[in-house]
Order: structure tokens, then C-alpha cells, then sequence
């Protein structure tokens, strides 16, 4: 099988490991281990990675300099968060309901990792290629939103409470428009596997064949992930930190890091549906796939630091009213152009 | 014998020796997450620090939190009344340890131009305890940073502070 860079390393690894230990069974079941812990390095790595890109963005569009005096250039700033974070006191509120209230931090962490059992890296680096991958990443993340309402629920504290509700009406109206903007990529391809996805766009990237499809799904997604200017679920003018306002420490730090694995994965998505996932001439596939994924979020910090929140019934008017009749316009005209397409 | 000198001679260079304290104490005087919260005008300075002329992000600090229960740091930025002291109390009470406290300017130092009024707080340490006092009406931002630097010198060496009978 032709691959790129990642599965060509991966096999180098496969036949060490086979070479080592002499069972194919117990190196298939190594590889599987390391697979699965590689996801999580990628996750822990591009937070601690985003966290100080965030800040050092922000600083330069606001301008500042940003965190520049812990270790060079400021590069440990994010792991000294970490590590005090680490070290703070676990407050538990009297009043919340204990079970429900610790384990929501850990379940929210599992839609966000899951997803990334479906994105293609590489030319035939995926994990489970699913023929109905793209579905199942918009199935997975919409799971999110019960582990805000979970969080807000059992905190027994009504900022919490009120961010939940907020969350879960955005999420809702974020996730429809989102879906009929897939809906005419996939249309396009004819396809609901990722890998066909990237595959119909060798030649040509999605982003010229589907631009208005490209702005509605990158408007939806930012609601998705609850960034600004759509990060009403967490607006600390109105409700303090919203459904995160009772969690402190290590707890705390788990909401933070599956909303930055969240990021990572929109950027994913982002690129896999319209900026043609790792194909890009002359360098190797994956190097082309991180370019992309970070200047997709690049993209999405600079929207963050330019525009300011917009309160939620401007957040769903835009949903209900805007997008979803020019999503389902657009699956109208890709429709008469696709059928103008084969016609000719 | 020191543990420095357990090291192998062939590996000094290469290993970074450290105690889970040292750790500690170096990451919580470098992330100082103050809670966003101002009593009167000392408040403009302090948001003017976080501002693109001084900057307090260079030393990791502009990570103003709205929930005490992710801040560190309360700077008491203003003039304490006593009807606001109860809530103050319940603040720095919700947040977790280690917390710190700084008392910025002279209304939260020991009342200001109004310590013989009845409804000021003459200082905010009859209420809670206070790491650092900063001086002025208002102090500048630059003393701002310098009395969070200093908080930063005494979280890290915590047996050079010497206890006032």
C-alpha cells in the first residue's frame, strides 16, 4: 500500500517492535497502545502549544509582547500554569452533587479525544477510517454539550446553571447550519468517508468549489467550540465562567484542556473538508497537514482577539435566520451544479 | 552529601536537579492569575498595567480570572467600605490555596485620605491578610508590577521574610 511519511514510520516501528518481541498478536497489540497514547501526547502537546500561541497572538494584536520572561521567550509560561495548576487546593462546593460533578470534567474529555480516531494525518494515516467519518464527527461532538449541561447541573450554583442553558441553545443552533454546510462537501465528493473527502480534492480544494459553504461551517464551527466572538457560554461580564465557575485546580484545568483539543480538532476538520487535508506539492503529506492546521488556527485566534462577544439573540439570529436559509440555498445550487456538471 | 553530587560526573551538564518545592514554588511565582475584581479608582491602574504601555503578560500574570475559584492573587485595588468588607472576605475565602493577597494603594493600605471616616476599612489586613502593601494614591502600574515582582521574590524565598511582633 502507497503511504506517506507517518505510515512509513508507523511500519518501521511495527517490524522493530515484531523483531523484539516475536508475536505478531503482542506487537499488534503494542502498536494499538501506542497509537492510542500518541492521540493523547497530540492533544496535551498542541494545548501547552496553543495556550502560549494564544497569549503571544493576543499580546501582538493587542500591542504587547505577550509572556516573554519565563524560560526563552516565554516557551515554559504555559507549563508553569500547568504545574500550579497541579498544586492548587480541590475545592469541592457543599452543596453540588459530588459523583455527577467530578466525573464531568473526565467525560467531556472523551468526545473531544475520540474524534481524533477518524481525521486522515496522512496518506493513509487513519486511525479507523469509517465510511460514515464524517457523521461520526458530528455525532461525537455534539456530545459535548451534555457534559456542560452535567457540569452546570450538578454545581447547584446559578451562573453555572445559566451558562449550561446558554450552552446547550448554542450548541443546537450552532450544530444545524454546521451540518448543512458539510452536507454540500459532501455532495461534492459523493462520499461520507474522510479519506474520500481528501481524496476528491487533489486537484482542487472545496474552499473554490464551496466558498459560502466554507464561511457558514467556519462561522458554526467557532459557536461550536464556544470561541469569541460566539464564547457566550463563558462570558465573565454576564456569568462569571459559566458552567466552569465552581471548578478550581486540576479540574478546572481538564475543561481547559479538552476546549483547546476542541480547537484543534475544528482546525482539523476545518482543513480535512476545505483546504484539501495533507495534500500540498513537494514537501511531505503530514508537514503540509500541521501548515494548514496551524494557519487555520491562526485564523481562528485572530478572529478571537479582533472582534468583540456578541450577546446570544444576535448569536441566534445569525444561526436560525441567516445561516440556515444560506446553507440550504447552497445545497440548492450545488445540486443544480452538480447536475449542470455531469450533464455537460 | 549534597544530591548534586550523586550525579555522575559524565552527566552535570545534562541533568537538571530540582525538589518537588523548588517546582512548586517556581511555578506559582511565575503564574500569578490575579481575580478580576476593583473597589475604585486603583482599579484603572491596575487594568492599565495589563495595557499595551506596561504590559504585565511579560511575566505571565494578565490571566485575569472572573471566578475566585481559579484566581491566585487578590489585589485589593481601592477603598474598602465597610459594607463592601463581608463580600471581600467571602471572596478571598472561595478561592483555593495557595492565595495571595495585595493590598494596592494607600485606601487599602490603612484608609487613605478617608481612615477616619465611620464607613471606611482604616486597611484591608483587619479583614484579611495582606502579602504585599503598595503605596500611593494611586500607585503607578509600574509599582503594581514591582509589588507583584516582589510577591513573586517572597513566594520564592519564603525564609527571607522575617515576622513583625
Amino acid at each position: 500500500m502507497q503511504g506517506g511519511l507517518l505510515v512509513i514510520l508507523t511500519d518501521k516501528l511495527f517490524y522493530g517492535i515484531n523483531y523484539l518481541s516475536g508475536n505478531e498478536f503482542i506487537s499488534q497489540l503494542i502498536m494499538v497502545i501506542v497509537q492510542i497514547m500518541a492521540i493523547f501526547a497530540v492533544i496535551s502537546l498542541a494545548a501547552i502549544i496553543q495556550v502560549y500561541m494564544e497569549r503571544r497572538i493576543c499580546g501582538f494584536i493587542q500591542d504587547r509582547l505577550g509572556p516573554n520572561r519565563v524560560g526563552p521567550w516565554g516557551l515554559l509560561q504555559t507549563v508553569a500554569d500547568m504545574i500550579k495548576l497541579m498544586g492548587k487546593e480541590d475545592i469541592i462546593p457543599v452543596k453540588a452533587q459530588r459523583i455527577l460533578w467530578g466525573i464531568t470534567p473526565m467525560l467531556l474529555f472523551i468526545p473531544a479525544a475520540l474524534i481524533y480516531a477518524v481525521f486522515p494525518f496522512d496518506d493513509g494515516a487513519v486511525f479507523v477510517d469509517l465510511n460514515v467519518g464524517i457523521f461520526f464527527v458530528m455525532a461525537v461532538m455534539s456530545q459535548s454539550v451534555l457534559m456542560f449541561l452535567l457540569g452546570g447541573f450538578a454545581s447547584e450554583n446559578k451562573y453555572s446553571f445559566m451558562g449550561a442553558m446558554r450552552a446547550v441553545a448554542q450548541m443546537l443552533s450552532s450544530e444545524i447550519p454546521m451540518a448543512f454546510a458539510v452536507l454540500a462537501v459532501v455532495m461534492v465528493s459523493g462520499s461520507l468517508k474522510m479519506t474520500d473527502i481528501v481524496a476528491a480534492q487533489s486537484n482542487m480544494w472545496f474552499i473554490a468549489v464551496e466558498p459560502l459553504a466554507f464561511i457558514i461551517f467556519t462561522i458554526s464551527i467557532l459557536m461550536e467550540i464556544n470561541r469569541t466572538p460566539f464564547d457566550l457560554v463563558e462570558g465573565e461580564s454576564e456569568i462569571i465562567a459559566g458552567p466552569f465557575t465552581e471548578y478550581s485546580g486540576m479540574r478546572w484545568a481538564l475543561f481547559f484542556l479538552a476546549e483547546y483539543a476542541n480547537l484543534l480538532s475544528a482546525a482539523i476538520l476545518t482543513v480535512t473538508l476545505f483546504l484539501g487535508g495533507w495534500h500540498g506539492p513537494v514537501l511531505p503529506g503530514i508537514l503540509w497537514f500541521l501548515i494548514k492546521v496551524f494557519l487555520v488556527i491562526f485564523l481562528f485566534m485572530w478572529i478571537r482577539w479582533t472582534y468583540p462577544r456578541t450577546r446570544i439573540d444576535q448569536m441566534m439570529a445569525l444561526s436560525w435566520k441567516v445561516l440556515l436559509p444560506l446553507a440550504l440555498f447552497n445545497i440548492a445550487a450545488t445540486g443544480i451544479g452538480i447536475y449542470i456538471y455531469n450533464w455537460m | 552529601m549534597e544530591i548534586k553530587e550523586r550525579v555522575p560526573e559524565i552527566l552535570r551538564d545534562n541533568v537538571l536537579l530540582t525538589t518537588v518545592d523548588g517546582l512548586f514554588k517556581w511555578a506559582r511565582s511565575n503564574s500569578l492569575w490575579p481575580l478580576t475584581s476593583g473597589l475604585s479608582c486603583c482599579a484603572i491602574e491596575m487594568m492599565c498595567a495589563a495595557a499595551a504601555r506596561f504590559d504585565l503578560s511579560r511575566f505571565g500574570y494578565e490571566v485575569f480570572r472572573p471566578s475566585p475559584r481559579q484566581a491566585d492573587l487578590f489585589i485589593v485595588a481601592g477603598t474598602l467600605t465597610w459594607k463592601m468588607a463581608p463580600p471581600l472576605k467571602r471572596l478571598y475565602e472561595q478561592m483555593p490555596n495557595p492565595k495571595y493577597v495585595i493590598a494596592m494603594g494607600s485606601c487599602a493600605n490603612e484608609g487613605g485620605p478617608f481612615a477616619d471616616a465611620y464607613s471606611v476599612v482604616p486597611g484591608v489586613d483587619k479583614i484579611i491578610p495582606v502579602d504585599v502593601y503598595i503605596p500611593g494614591c494611586p500607585p503607578r502600574p509600574e509599582a503594581l508590577i514591582e509589588g507583584m515582582l516582589k510577591l513573586k521574590e517572597k513566594i520564592r524565598h519564603p525564609e527571607l521574610i522575617q515576622k513583625v511582633e
